[in-house]
């Protein structure tokens, strides 16, 4: 197996139900190193809960999920030192509305990975000069627009150092104008080499920059191969439904 | 009228009780200075253990708040202060107050913060612990300081409940401004020192009333 085969995230029989409704019915699932992955599928099909199991922000009822080789379900596993290395950003962004972004970035670099302050301020000033807003460290939440918000929330995972970064409908809650900006920086990252999952529909980004999209439906895996596959050449029934529904949207 | 001035507004009563007033003064200071900081954090002790949401806890922290804030302040200090001498323990009035106090308004203070706590989004939360933050650094750091924004004029008004409160530690005869201004009232055979003590209470809080408005008008301006 070489380097870059290695699987980041592993996931086997993943199933998790809320109360008697069985979100996810087991899900089979590889991420390797620096691959991009993006999860489509209907709204209900699983495709957040999916994401959210990754860091144990749901805790899954059944299965298995590796990280970069770790266990993460572990009986007495460090939650908290696997978070640290599965960078998240969400659909609003969850930024602290009290702290500047270069305090929403430093944080967890304070406190969970126990930088010194000088440390922490130049790592978190790297991250956000990563996203193009060297200049917006200062700046509360509140000042920003939601572009940049959620680009400050990008440098917040990132300072982190992760192996992996999981994205739950980034775009989602932005004006069409501001997405592009966001987008640029996850293509900035892909070519920087990230391994990334994606939950999303910016189906043309996923297009154009996914090596893997993944059709979720239902609480399974219904398909998944490389975007020409999925989008021009569906193999399963339900996928093409999808993708011709969508289509038929634009 | 001269009759009313020289019962209510006498200057030479004043004048001659100031002394023993200001001696109360400084003991309704005192007291503030130690059951407002003692119920606040008793309050927030019992708002973070209720967001630790742990079944039994919360039982029993619903049955403390639940007690607390059905018993009315003063039979709740006049029994604090005449049970334990049963016990045994001879407790002195001050710490009869204090006691009291903090049963009565930790309640209070921990449903404000409780609620504070719950105005903050789940979101914040799983974004704090999505870094690796644990429970504890996420309250302290992320969810606390935006509660605690959240419901300032609560906590302010509530605040100045207290300090006004602090005059039923007078029917136990802690000698603080109330009971002072009573004491020298029943003396003189004149109201004038509790005119006085109105005055005094009121120049001590009426910049707390000044500032809680102000909260609020921003607050509502916030929405």
């Amino acid at each position: 197996m070489t380097a870059i085969d290695r699987p980041i995230l592993e996931v086997q029989g993943l199933r998790k139900s809320f109360g008697a409704v069985e979100v996810l019915k087991g899900i089979d699932f590889r991420l390797r190193e620096r691959e991009l992955a993006f999860i489509i599928g209907p709204s209900g099909s699983g495709k957040s809960t999916f994401l959210r199991c990754c860091n144990r922000l749901e805790e899954p009822s059944s299965g298995a999920i590796r990280v970069d080789g770790t266990d993460i379900l572990a009986h007495g596993v460090d939650i908290n030192a696997v978070r640290r290395r599965i960078g998240m950003v969400f659909q609003s962004f969850n930024l602290y509305p009290h702290m500047t972004a270069l305090g929403n970035v430093t944080l967890a670099l304070r406190l969970a990975s126990r930088k010194s302050k000088a440390e922490a301020t130049d790592i978190g000033q790297a991250a956000l000069a990563r996203v193009g807003l060297a200049e917006k460290a200062h700046a509360y939440p509140g000042e920003l627009s939601g572009g940049q918000q959620q680009r400050v929330a990008i440098a917040r995972a990132l300072a982190l150092e992760p192996k992996i970064v999981l994205f739950d409908e980034p775009t989602s809650a932005l004006d069409p104008e501001l997405v592009g900006s966001v987008l640029q920086v996850m293509r900035d990252l892909r070519e920087a080499g990230m391994t990334m999952l994606v939950v999303s529909h910016e189906l043309q980004f996923a297009r154009a920059a996914a090596d893997r999209v993944v059709f979720m439906e239902d609480g399974v895996i219904v398909e998944q191969g490389p975007p020409a596959q999925i989008f021009g050449d569906p193999q399963q029934a339900r996928t093409r439904a999808f993708v011709a529904r969508i289509d038929g949207h634009r | 009228m001269s009759d009313i001035i020289a019962l209510f507004f006498n200057a030479e009563i004043m004048a001659k009780t100031a002394g023993f007033l200001l001696d109360g003064l400084w003991m309704t200071l005192l007291l503030c200075l130690v059951v407002i900081p003692v119920g606040a954090l008793g309050g927030l002790a019992v708002a973070v253990l209720a967001a630790l949401n742990r079944r039994w806890l919360n039982i029993m922290l619903v049955i403390y708040v639940d007690v607390f804030r059905a018993l009315p302040p003063l039979v709740l200090l006049i029994f604090v202060y005449n049970v334990p001498p049963f016990a045994g323990y001879r407790i002195s009035e001050f710490e009869a107050v204090v006691v009291a106090f903090l049963l009565n308004t930790s309640s209070y203070y921990g449903e404000i913060f409780r609620a504070g706590i719950e105005s903050v989004g789940r979101g914040q939360r799983e974004a704090a612990r999505s870094t690796g933050l644990g429970w504890w650094q996420t309250m302290a750091w992320v969810v606390l300081p935006q509660a605690v924004r959240n419901v300032l004029p609560d906590l302010v008004s509530n605040t100045l409940e207290v300090a006004k409160l602090t005059s039923i530690a007078s029917v136990i005869a802690l000698h603080e401004l109330m009971f002072a201004a009573r004491s020298a009232q029943q003396a003189t055979f004149n109201y004038s020192p509790l005119i006085l003590a109105t005055v005094i209470y009121f120049v001590l809080l009426w910049p707390v009333v000044r500032l809680l408005s102000r909260l609020e008008h921003r607050k509502i301006a916030a929405r």
